[in-house]
């Protein structure tokens, strides 16, 4: 069988979503890099882009699987928020070692969405309704377990967990000579190279995956937009990482989220459990009659945002070094906008992980960009709100446009 | 008596299908009409037509009203003129009161304020007319279907009816409040309102109608005197004599051992406690048979099979079913699912597919293990398995990357077919398994069907188009109300003794 393969424009006009978000994320930053007059893409800066998103990227997943079920967590913002208070207290008032206070967290934010994924999928109560009552509940919870003041500071190896970096294990020797050639004060060449192996990862994986394709016939994009979309993300990884190397190396938690982000995107696209996940959201009935257990699935949703929402909150408290009670506050319109801006559909059964990755790094850059800039909290949220209704009116658009 | 309304010769086309064809009808003043058909002859149709639903130009023919031609342009045009329709399916707002109901769209007010006095007044005389003794501030949620059916013609009377006209009205009804109703209808008729009932049941007819006109293939049959010497046979004739005009693949036709027993299968409606859906049935199916389910549309029949597969519907659900005379247990889709069982729904695109995803991901979604290992799916053996069946049921689409909500109606249901094949099922339940698919694809679908049964599986065919189960089907039962009212062999069905089964209470 032959590739059945269209002209590029046809192929754009039906992809519309998938390049457009990439493309709008690039024109976002090359905007904020020349307004800010290059702050945005300094070393240092782009550390720091990261560190800033990191959880609310990390919640991001969990909130793509609970929206692409058919459902919505209102409650990660004061989740995440409880469960910072939590180990602060353990930590700092108990002295409760490290990696006991850690998984008492993760346990306490399983145990967390597992009660609001109960009347969810047992007792059929709107996620709207079930997790409105668990923000109220969590934002309440922090305050008392903090007793109204913030508690501090945090043991250094707890910090390490958000603002540590990930040492070098190449010679100190090589690493000096690159950045004597590079022009640059130091240079990290463990990063630089996992930089150089993820983009040729991402390259083989997706000739791999146009070869099969090519077996079966399937449609694939035209070769020059293959090699288009592909380079610019090769680039974009090489870029990024060639900046972080510069600065500080990889920090730990650009790790754990890439780890995650990974597994995530497996196992939406390439599980069983993920294949159901997607039916229970685009069908819950045919999912049903089709011997999947969709209670189940909607239990185990919200278990898993439970978790990450809990992790976000360990590294969040470890950047700020303390538990406030306002941490978390309204973190969650930002999780759940990052996750519509990535394509996710508010009906269920459509969204993907990279998308909600994607949204979240325009939300991000579009919050680092404007702050550089100096504009007023107050026109940043005017700008994000027009932004996020944009994309999904985008989205509303072209779908009018197809049918 | 002059007549009332005249619809003449009335034709409405929809892309591909002829679905009223010069059909004439003529109710006079004062009268109560009956019309009778069998699912999809036409009659909601020719209603939607009196009632501007299908707005005059949509359609040829003429309507005359009190002696004018009316060309209504919607509901509310036809309304304002005195023409009332009460659907089937209620059209309350349960979480209204009966004054609010009755009033809604109509509200007694001045200056947008309403005043609750007058109306509250208004609907004690409206109640008291229909002959239902509640308080007009009780929510509608609060009353039983019969009661529900009341206010609904409380509400067309304060419109001034002119013409009522009353959709199956007893269907959902228990007998005593059909009587009641019948008894109600009569009394409208001495007050002088024309009323035209759509109904099935022949004990209605005779017991209130005046006149009776029978609607077949979309094209009216006859209109007969009901008053005098009226026959059941002839009606039934009318309203089945179609001929076998619709071809059926041949089969040799050979049962082999028992299959699957269902027996005293008993269940009640979901939410309405104290309704028994399906009254001890028990049934069968052997080895390589087809076996028919004829009926009427909300006879159970949809119910029952559902409530077999994995109690996907009902409660308090009750009997035993049994595979190769042992029981199996059907309790939960998965578990049904892993005995043996296959069940094509009715409605695909509600409850059979994923429209939004692929052939592919229709294909393997109730049988994901197959093309898995450890959890992680195996794209290629997937595509492998959604080409198989695309070879063998010759769905006709680019790829099985398509979406299915792209495909048409037959195409659909050949993906919905794939995926339970898939399950590798040896009892499937097909309900209505040619709705609103073109006459090529229904052969087809047959074809499959025919397949099926000379491998061996057992099939049980839900179906309202009874010559599809005269032509398919070995055995076939009747179901009406919940119930199991005969059971023949092909060889002595016919349309006539089906019909007569389903309509002599």
């Amino acid at each position: 069988m032959t590739i059945q393969t269209k002209g590029i424009k046809e192929y754009l006009a039906s992809h519309m979503r998938d390049f457009g978000l990439l493309f709008a994320l690039i024109a976002i930053m090359v905007f904020f890099q020349i307004v800010t007059g290059g702050t945005l893409m300094r070393p240092v800066n782009i550390t720091n882009l990261f560190l800033q998103n990191s959880y609310i990227i990390i919640m991001a997943l969990g909130m793509l699987i609970v929206i692409v079920s058919g459902n919505i967590d209102l409650s990660v913002g004061s989740v995440m928020g409880f469960i910072g208070a939590l180990a602060a207290v353990l930590i700092v008032n108990y002295n409760v070692p490290m990696p006991v206070a850690m998984m008492i967290c993760l346990i306490t934010g399983g145990l967390i969405g597992a009660a609001q994924g109960y009347f969810v999928a047992m007792w059929r109560i709107p996620s709207f309704i079930v997790t409105l009552a668990g923000m109220l509940v969590f934002r309440g919870l922090s305050l008392w377990l903090l007793q109204g003041q913030s508690v501090g500071p945090f043991p250094r190896e707890f910090q390490l967990l958000s603002t540590g970096f990930v040492g070098d294990i190449f010679p100190a020797v090589l690493g000096e000579y690159l950045a004597g050639v590079f022009g640059t004060r130091a240079f990290n060449v463990l990063s630089f190279s996992l930089g150089v192996v993820a983009a040729a990862a991402v390259i083989a994986m997706g000739l791999k995956k146009r070869n099969r394709n090519a077996r079966y016939g399937t449609e694939d994009e035209p070769l020059s937009l293959f090699w288009l979309r592909n380079g610019i993300i090769a680039a974009a990884i090489l870029f990024l990482m060639f900046k972080l190397s510069t600065f500080r190396g990889l920090p730990n938690v650009v790790v754990t989220m890439g780890v995650l982000i990974l597994i995530y995107a497996f196992v939406t696209e390439r599980t069983v459990i993920g294949r159901r996940i997607y039916a229970l959201g685009g069908n819950e009935k045919a999912a049903k009659l089709s011997g999947i257990k969709t209670e189940r699935l909607t239990f185990l949703a919200f278990v898993n945002m439970g978790v990450l929402a809990a992790l976000a909150g360990l590294i969040f408290a470890a950047r700020l070094n303390t538990a406030t009670p306002k941490a978390g506050f309204a973190l969650e319109l930002d999780v759940i906008a990052a996750v519509f801006i990535g394509g996710a559909s508010m009906s269920g059964g459509v969204g993907k992980i990279i998308g909600a990755v994607v949204g979240a790094f325009i939300m991000g850059v579009m919050n680092n960009g404007m702050s550089i800039m100096g504009i007023g909290i107050d026109y940043q949220q005017v700008i994000k709100g027009l932004v996020l209704l944009a994309a999904v009116f985008f989205d509303v658009y072209n779908k009018s446009k197809q049918a | 008596m002059t007549a009332l309304l005249e619809m003449r010769a009335i034709t409405k086309e929809f892309p591909g299908v002829k679905a009223l064809d010069r059909v004439t009808l003529e109710v006079k003043a004062g009268e109560i009409h009956a019309i009778c058909g069998e699912n999809g002859a036409g009659k909601s149709t020719l209603m939607k037509v009196l009632s501007g639903v299908y707005p005059a130009g949509s359609y040829d023919g003429e309507i005359h009203f009190e002696g004018a031609l009316a060309e209504f342009r919607d509901i509310s045009d036809s309304e304002d003129r005195g023409i009332i329709i009460i659907h089937q399916e209620l059209a309350l707002v349960p979480q209204l009161s009966i004054a609010e109901n009755i009033f809604l769209g109509n509200e007694t007010a001045t200056a947008g304020v309403i005043d609750w006095h007058e109306t509250n007044h208004r609907t004690e005389a409206l109640l008291k007319k229909v002959g239902l003794r509640e308080s007009p501030g009780t929510l509608v949620d609060h009353i039983g279907v019969g009661k529900q059916q009341l206010v609904e013609i409380a509400k067309a009377l304060s419109k001034n009816v002119k013409l009522l006209i009353l959709d199956e009205p007893t269907a959902a009804l228990q007998e005593n409040d059909s009587r009641k109703l019948l008894d109600l209808m009569l009394e409208l008729k001495a007050q002088g309102v024309t009323c035209i009932i759509i109904t099935h049941k022949l004990g209605e007819v005779r017991y209130v109608a005046d006149t009776v006109t029978v609607i077949r293939d979309g094209m009216s049959v006859s209109t007969k005197d009901a008053k005098v010497g009226l026959s059941e046979n002839d009606i039934v004739r009318d309203m089945v004599g179609r001929d076998m005009s619709d071809r059926y693949p041949e089969r040799t036709r050979r049962a082999g051992e028992m299959l699957m027993e269902i027996a005293d299968w008993n269940v009640w409606h979901p939410e309405h406690r104290d309704r028994q859906v399906i009254h001890d049935i028990s049934m069968n199916v052997r080895a390589g048979e087809v076996v028919g389910i004829a009926g009427l549309m909300g006879s159970g029949r949809t119910e029952l099979a559902m409530s077999v597969f994995g109690k996907s519907y009902g409660r308090r659900i009750s009997g035993t079913a049994k595979l190769h005379g042992q029981p199996v247990d059907v309790s939960t889709v998965a578990r049904a699912i892993a005995a043996g069982l296959a069940y094509v729904t009715e409605d695909r695109k509600s409850l059979g597919l994923v429209l939004d995803e692929t052939i592919r991901f229709n294909t393997t979604l109730a049988d994901l293990g197959s093309v898995s290992k450890h959890g992680v799916l195996d794209f290629r053996a997937e595509t492998l398995v959604a080409e198989k069946y695309r070879a063998a049921l010759r769905t006709r689409t680019p790829s099985v990357f398509q979406k299915v909500g792209n495909l048409s109606g037959g195409n659909q249901q050949k993906v919905v077919l794939a995926k339970w094949l898939h399950t590798a099922p040896e009892v499937l339940i097909l309900d209505e398994p040619t709705r609103g698919i073109d006459v090529g694809a229904k052969y087809e679908i047959y074809t499959i069907i025919n397949d099926l049964s000379a491998q061996g599986k057992g099939v049980i065919m839900i179906s309202s188009e009874m010559p599809e189960l005269l032509g398919m089907c070995d055995r076939i039962y009747v179901m009406n109300e919940g119930s199991f009212v005969g059971e023949l062999p092909a060889a002595d069905a016919s349309q006539e003794r089906i019909m007569s089964l389903i309509v002599s209470e």
